[in-house]
């Protein structure tokens, strides 16, 4: 059995042309599944709890050691801060917002960013090697927080009435069609939309980790006799996939961030 | 074998769509942490640090362009000192030719002048040289006129020949005094 049977799940001498009857220890949903650490007062404290408290830790860290003493002229360190920082700012806050109106949300668009960066990278960290936003919690959290404030910026924008045109998309120019377009409208803004913001995330970190998994595993369990080449190929796909990995997390983060913008702006959008 | 039937209950259990409560709440918290801290402290610093970067920035490229207008007024007034001065100097050489052709032409005249005194000078005294010679030798030919007159007396003169003798000899004579006297 391995150090952390609930990660892998699998017989470690579980192995291809092996007469011990067992078959391929395939991934599932038990790799999501984590044995606490520790338990206080009935609360179990878990590893991706752990990773995500380390992500808390690691970004106001960097961004503590990088901004703390910020200096006209700037520091190798605070010059990545300002890189990223502006990354954000400049190329999704303000490219969807605009400067003037954009400029209140980039402390919560820059949180976003980072945070979900961070947590997603954890997979492909050694010994963490889990993604936190692949257990669903997480990403609920922070759609919900957008939803929130999104919801909340609407109503102050447009009052009561207007909060419901803006989420129906009300426009008497639809004529006989209106009614079909507001209901529908009104559970792709409402209801929908928060839903497929947070799984966005979620699902591509969870199918991230089930493929790394699935060839980590593999790439074990067929390096046995002749089967030996192809662990090879595994291992070799193990290795693009954590680079394609590193490429999703980043993607992943930047979208929930671009998306979160967009809904900021259809509540703060003039009514038309 | 164990372990594998906890793993089947738990999954049973676990829908992943459905958001275990404890992960809700620490995910909560962390994120509120970061979020916090980047609205509170660190995103006012770094933005107070770009704007006085900018200010510093927008400063220094007014300062340039105050100093470029400096500069340009400055070469325009050079500019303008060097073609004054070229001018002064191209007048000055003008004058200094002038003057100087001046100064030639009167020079020459000078000396034309002194050169006609020095030749009129010399006429002078060569004509009263003359004067002075033609006097003295009028004396001395009237002198020898008596002389030779005395001799002729002196002479008898019958014969032409005899003249001619004595008057060669006079010649001959005052031939003599001449080289004599040279």
């Amino acid at each position: 059995m391995s150090a952390d049977p609930t990660q892998l799940a699998f017989e470690w001498d579980c192995r291809i042309l092996s007469d011990n009857g067992c078959g391929f220890p395939a991934p599932g949903l038990h790799s999501f599944l984590f044995k606490p650490i520790a338990t206080v007062g009935g609360f179990e404290f878990n590893k991706v709890m752990l990773l995500a408290l380390i992500t808390t830790v690691l970004v106001v860290g960097f961004f503590w050691a990088a901004f703390g003493k910020a200096k006209v002229v700037p520091g190798k360190l605070q010059m990545i801060g300002e890189a990223g920082y502006d990354f954000v700012r400049r190329g999704i806050v303000y490219e969807t917002l605009g400067k003037r109106e954009g400029e209140k949300y980039v402390p919560l668009m820059v949180s976003l960013f980072f945070f979900i960066w961070i947590m997603n990278v954890w997979s492909v960290i050694p010994v963490a090697q889990f993604p936190v936003a692949s257990i669903i919690a997480y990403p609920i959290v922070l759609a919900a927080v957008v939803y929130v404030t999104w919801v909340a910026l609407t109503f102050k924008k447009h009052g009561f009435v207007g909060f419901f045109k803006n989420v129906t998309g009300y426009d008497k120019s639809l004529g006989a069609v209106l009614p079909l377009v507001m209901v529908i409208e009104f559970f792709s803004n409402l209801l929908v939309r928060p839903f497929t913001h947070a799984v966005r995330l979620f699902a591509n970190m969870f199918a991230g980790h089930l493929m790394l998994v699935m060839f980590t595993v593999a790439s074990w369990y067929l390096l046995n006799s002749w089967m030996i080449p192809a662990a090879g190929v595994s291992f070799i796909m193990t290795m693009v996939m954590i680079l394609f990995e590193l490429f999703v997390q980043a993607v992943q983060a930047y979208v929930f961030v671009l998306l979160a913008c967009s809904y900021v702006q259809g509540a703060l959008a003039e009514h038309h | 074998m164990i372990a594998n039937l906890v793993q089947l209950a738990a999954e049973e259990e676990q829908n992943p769509l459905v958001p275990p409560g404890p992960e809700l709440l620490v995910g909560t918290i962390a994120f509120a942490i970061v979020f916090f801290f980047f609205w509170k402290k660190l995103l006012p610093n770094i933005n107070k640090v770009l704007e006085e970067r900018r200010a510093a920035i927008e400063g220094g490229i007014e300062e340039a362009e105050a100093m470029k207008v400096e500069a340009q007024s400055v070469l325009e007034q050079y500019k303008a000192q060097l073609a004054e001065a070229r001018h002064e100097a191209a007048r000055l050489r003008q004058e200094a030719q002038e003057q100087g052709a001046a100064l030639i032409a009167e020079m020459r005249a000078e000396g034309q002048r002194q050169r006609e005194e020095i030749v009129a000078a010399g006429h002078a005294q060569i004509e009263a040289d003359r004067k002075a010679a033609a006097s003295a030798l009028r004396q001395d030919v009237g002198k020898l006129a008596t002389e030779l007159a005395g001799k002729l007396v002196g002479e008898s003169l019958e014969d032409h020949a005899r003249q001619s003798r004595v008057i060669d000899r006079f010649l001959d004579e005052l031939e003599e005094k001449a080289e004599a006297a040279r």
